[in-house]
């Protein structure tokens, strides 16, 4: 069965909330019901109809086409089924995601992934700030299901993360894995300043370091742990080079001290990278 | 009794009986097939019998680096015993005391059912607050911190509750050394058959037992086959048979049971008589005590 098809027709002068195309909530809708939802985050309407061609398909499978930057909420509280957006996607993609398949081929905005419970989510270029993140005054972020996202991810990717596996495959910024309080986060590149800042649990897996590491980090030495058989066999599937990290054995580092300390970043080279330029934040 | 006989092995007409048994399955792996095999015989020790060892344990199969969830070289280990309570028992006491000792081991579920048995949950306290659990593709993983790195080991197994235990051959032959060739004959045809074990020792059993005992014991030898009491007691052995010697087979279903049989029986009657053994029976009580009777003409080649 084909796919149901939103092409975007023009760059909306308003953000625009799409929480409400997901699979399970257009299945059984007509083209009609579908055209009036509304998506509007001012007080002027916009419907589905208004701002996207759409092209009846079937809802388990769902293409957005033409996206950019101002679509929020793309796959919130998604269970099942496919969502494949082509282009740029606003903040809180996929946010308390339970099941399903969320491909963005293009870059996303910030929280990304939040409060994410299960599924799969990928996104082929960068991702914003806060990936995995919990909203302002939520307790915890992340809690299930597996990120990948093939390039850069902003700063303090993976914060308050509870359970569930985010991948970064190029660099991710400062304080990656903040406040962690269980979960894996693995950078194949490098991190910015202060990975596993405050972090309870959970593991932190970098590439090639970060650019300053805490002093709460205790060096632990080098390890070829049975661990990383599993979770290289487990990350395969959705990165093979995030399951290449962990060909070598790596150094340990046990923290944050100044939290519960039984969190673990691992490291495949020297913990700082070798920089170039001047020294900054990255984000 | 006996009626059957193909290329010369006589076969009863009787009947194996076996019970309802409680099992599960271990996937121990090690840097090496050494001690791969190392953990999972230590572990297996002291299991041949429910009525002295609390479970019965044997090696179903080796596994292949390709098999197994952390790409080395792995055993599965199946476990039997009477109860749920005493199966998880042992499995805490033997993971606890052989595999998370052995050197460079871990140890996951080799069954997967509805309901589960607590592996990794059990030991995990030996972490003593320096345990960390990692979850992903669905199965949960405990990380013990000890002396030679980290042992891992999954946090639960899955509990076979329809598994069958004490389905046996008994093997009788006119020499001790033709008996025990054509038992092990059988016993490495049997090896080959998968969820099968044959816990005693080499997967033979020199001394069968009956229920009860003059003395109070739960079980003693069954003199009707000792051939050295031939022409004292209501023997059940012809003057042909100086040795018996018994396999008893454990197997995670009725069907594999029935495998395993046939596939022993085969096995003893393709040695034939003359290098092996003239006569084939099965220990059972009757009838009354077990659920399933597994009839030796029916699994006869």
């Amino acid at each position: 069965m084909k796919p149901l098809v939103l092409t975007l027709r023009e760059q909306p002068d308003q953000r625009l909330d799409l929480s409400s195309l997901v699979p399970h909530r257009l299945a059984g809708q007509t083209a009609t019901e579908i055209n009036r939802l509304e998506l509007q985050t001012t007080r002027r309407r916009v419907n589905v109809g208004d701002i996207f061609r759409v092209a009846l398909g079937d809802p388990q499978n769902i293409r957005i086409e033409n996206s950019c930057n101002r679509l929020d909420l793309i796959g919130q509280g998604m269970a099942d089924g496919k969502i494949l957006v082509e282009g740029d996607v606003g903040n809180q993609v996929g946010r308390l995601m339970t099941g399903g398949r969320l491909t963005i081929k293009g870059s996303a905005g910030s929280w990304t992934a939040s409060g994410m419970m299960g599924g799969q989510i990928e996104i082929t270029d960068t991702a914003g700030d806060w990936l995995g993140g919990p909203l302002a005054g939520e307790m915890a972020g992340m809690r299930g299901g597996v990120v990948v996202v093939r390039g850069n991810a902003g700063a303090r990717a993976g914060d308050r993360m509870r359970r569930g596996t985010i991948i970064v495959e190029g660099n991710a910024g400062h304080h990656a894995g903040s406040r962690m309080l269980a979960g894996t986060v693995i950078v194949c590149r490098a991190a910015g300043s202060f990975p596993g800042y405050l972090m309870r649990r959970g593991t932190i897996v970098l590439g090639h370091g970060c650019d300053e590491l805490s002093p709460t980090f205790l060096d632990c030495g080098v390890h070829d742990l049975v661990a990383f058989r599993l979770l290289a066999a487990f990350i395969s599937d959705y990165s093979a080079e995030a399951a290449a990290v962990f060909r070598n054995s790596l150094r340990r580092f046990a923290g944050d001290m100044a939290a519960l300390g039984k969190g673990e970043i691992f490291c495949a080279e020297g913990i700082l990278r070798r920089r170039r330029g001047p020294r900054r934040l990255r984000s | 009794m006996r009626e059957l006989i193909v290329k010369g092995v006589r076969i009863d007409d009787t009947f194996a009986e076996a019970f309802e048994m409680r099992a599960t399955a271990l996937t121990i792996t090690a840097d090496s097939a050494r001690w791969a095999r190392q953990a999972a015989v230590t572990t297996m020790g002291f299991g041949t019998s429910v009525i002295g060892c609390g479970c019965e344990a044997g090696i179903d199969r080796e596994l292949t680096p390709e098999e197994t969830p952390d790409g080395r070289f792995g055993v599965r280990v199946l476990l039997f015993a009477v109860s749920r309570t005493e199966l998880q028992q042992q499995l805490q006491n033997r993971v606890g005391q052989c595999v998370l000792t052995s050197p460079g081991s871990a140890c996951y579920a080799g069954l997967h059912g509805e309901e589960t048995l607590e592996l990794g949950n059990a030991v995990r306290f030996f972490g003593d607050g320096w345990q960390i659990s990692k979850r992903f593709g669905g199965r949960r993983y405990w990380r013990l911190p000890v002396m030679d790195g980290e042992f891992v080991c999954e946090a639960t197994t899955g509990l076979a509750k329809q598994a069958v235990g004490g389905g046996n051959l008994l093997v009788m032959g006119a020499s001790a050394g033709g008996t025990l060739a054509a038992a092990e004959a059988a016993v490495k045809a049997i090896d080959a058959v998968p969820d099968v074990i044959m816990p005693f020792p080499g997967g033979i059993a020199r001394s069968g037992s009956k229920v009860g005992s003059k003395y109070k014991a739960r079980a003693s030898t069954n003199e009707a086959y000792c051939p050295t009491l031939r022409g004292a007691v209501n023997s059940a052995l012809d003057e042909d048979v100086a040795s018996v010697l018994e396999i008893v087979i454990d197997g995670l279903t009725r069907e594999a049971v029935a495998a395993a049989m046939r596939a022993g029986i085969a096995a003893v009657v393709r040695l034939g008589p003359k290098r092996g053994a003239v006569r084939l029976g099965a220990g059972n009580y009757g009838g009354k005590l077990g659920p399933y009777h597994f009839h030796l003409k029916d699994l006869r080649p």
